[in-house]
């Protein structure tokens, strides 16, 4: 009997664990579309005006694209992306079967240019890079994010959280410090969004040009004068890992129109 | 000065419309040039601009000019000018009787806070401006990505 | 230079119909640094025209106070059917073209 119950407080410890504490609770997540102001609100969800919408149109044409020593195109073996693409960017990112490793949809996407196409994989933040990822991500419009964090991706989850938490910079503040505790609340003339990464990659006026997520991680740790890790970074990857599980169910808006 | 006359007083200056943007009267000395000397006056031309921009690399501008768009008379020009920019004239559009509307849609950049001016040239010779303020502030956070 | 035109693909004779331009470029204002503190040279559209069947209905001169990946919304009447051919030029002399067709009843 005595067994019986501590199996049934082991299992209940271990959901518990899974179900992890939220400090944002689902009915409560917004996207950063709801911390924009009118205007670059119905600029992001105008889809021929979303300067964005360049890129993703741009991608739509490499998709067909033959590459590398295969000679193959992305269509060759994914055919139409509206259909075979459609969820895909909200699963990720998604640990790799073949390497075991974390990847996020640009990886995804290079690792895919490499071990099937024999092509070199695109830089990061190439203009190849971002429009190849923007009309992949496209195709999930609308679809909520729900990446996973079971069996190996646990460990990535993990470290993206203690990154998310870790005080760093000039500033000594961590992203939890202003997305956390304080979104919703005024920062200058801006009001802290809740950073989450549906958007993504988004056209942000800041840069005058459409941008992955890493380089939004780097405008952040730019900000609170921090040491900007380089692009590719593993512990951007998971991190991004960590986003994705803080923003489950926000819908996929990339290109989103940021500030 | 009687307590009439000074109540009077209060009233009328309570009464100007536009009172707190008295500065759209004046016109922006630099548009003014386009009109090579000839009379500027207020009024056909419309500029909608938001009050706050949310970025001021990309601010959307609407201007309007109320022309029936004929051949016999029509917009010509309109002339975008900022008080507050490195470069005054922003853009210039030359319309003619085949636009069929005189209105344009851009996005903008603004450098701050300040007033945006456009002069509209007609067929008939004249000129005519409308003068919009627009609040810019700056972002929140120092961004060397 | 990619580019997104849209106009209606038909329209009725007479009809004033909504043009939109959206043009994939950086409009550098020449105010800028780089990250090692060089200026960036300025490259800017300077014109942008509009020919409807060879005659043209719409020009602007754009500067560095137009906003990157330049958006323009004019407006034309529907003479006859044809084709819109949009042309553009920057600073350093790089030219773009794009051409979309009408059909007016």
């Amino acid at each position: 009997m005595s067994r019986a119950v501590l199996a049934v407080a082991l299992l209940a410890f271990a959901a518990a664990a899974q179900a992890q504490q939220r400090a944002i609770p689902l009915d409560q997540i917004k996207s950063g579309s709801a911390f924009l102001g009118q205007d670059l609100r119905s600029l992001q969800n105008d889809d021929f005006a979303n300067p964005g919408m360049l890129w993703v149109e741009r991608g739509e044409t490499m998709w067909r694209d033959p590459a590398g020593k295969s000679k193959q195109s992305c269509a060759s073996c994914h055919q139409d992306a509206k259909s075979s693409m459609r969820g895909v960017a909200a699963r990720y990112p998604k640990i790799d079967t073949a390497s075991g490793k974390l990847l996020n949809l640009g990886g995804r996407i290079n690792a895919c240019r490499v071990d099937h196409q024999g092509a070199e994989p695109f830089r990061h933040e190439s203009q190849e890079l971002l429009s190849i990822t923007a009309y992949v991500a496209r195709q999930s419009r609308g679809v909520p994010v729900a990446a996973s964090i079971d069996g190996p991706a646990r460990a990535h989850f993990d470290a993206g959280e203690a990154a998310y938490r870790l005080r760093r910079g000039q500033m000594n503040l961590s992203c939890a410090h202003c997305h956390e505790a304080n979104w919703g609340k005024r920062l200058l003339s801006e009001t802290v969004s809740q950073g989450q990464p549906n958007g993504y990659p988004a056209y942000r006026m800041e840069w005058q040009t459409l941008g992955s997520l890493q380089r939004r991680l780097r405008a952040c740790l730019s900000g609170i004068r921090a040491e900007m890790l380089p692009y590719g970074s593993p512990e951007y990857v998971d991190l991004e890992l960590y986003l994705a599980w803080r923003a489950q169910g926000l819908p996929i808006e990339t290109p989103g129109v940021r500030r | 000065m009687k307590r009439r006359e000074f109540l009077v007083g209060i009233a009328g200056t309570l009464a100007l419309p536009g009172a707190a943007f008295a500065d759209d009267e004046v016109l922006d000395p630099l548009a003014a040039k386009v009109a090579n000397g000839a009379p500027v006056r207020k009024g056909k031309v419309k500029i909608v601009l938001p009050q706050l921009a949310d970025n001021g690399n990309s601010v959307p501008i609407r201007i309007t000019v109320d022309s029936p768009m004929t051949a016999a008379d029509h917009v010509k020009s309109i002339h975008l000018y900022s008080e507050r920019n490195p470069v005054s004239n922003m853009a210039n559009f030359y319309l003619g009787p085949r636009a069929g509307k005189a209105e344009i849609d851009s996005r903008v950049r603004l450098a701050g806070s300040q007033k945006v001016t456009a002069v509209a040239a007609l067929s008939d010779g004249t000129f005519w401006y409308d003068a919009a303020p627009i609040v810019v502030t700056l972002s929140a956070c120092l961004d060397e990505s | 230079m990619a580019a997104r035109i849209q106009i209606p693909s038909q329209a009725k004779q007479g009809e004033v119909v909504e043009v939109r331009v959206l043009i994939q470029h950086p409009m550098e204002t020449g105010y800028r640094h780089d990250d090692v503190g060089h200026l960036i040279k300025r490259n800017v559209i300077k014109v942008l025209s509009c020919r409807y069947n060879g005659v043209e209905v719409f020009r602007a001169d754009l500067s560095s106070g137009i906003a990157a990946n330049p958006y323009v919304q004019f407006y034309t009447v529907a003479d006859k059917s044809g084709e819109l051919e949009f042309y553009w030029i920057d600073d350093e002399g790089k030219q773009g073209s794009e051409r979309q067709s009408i059909r007016v009843t």
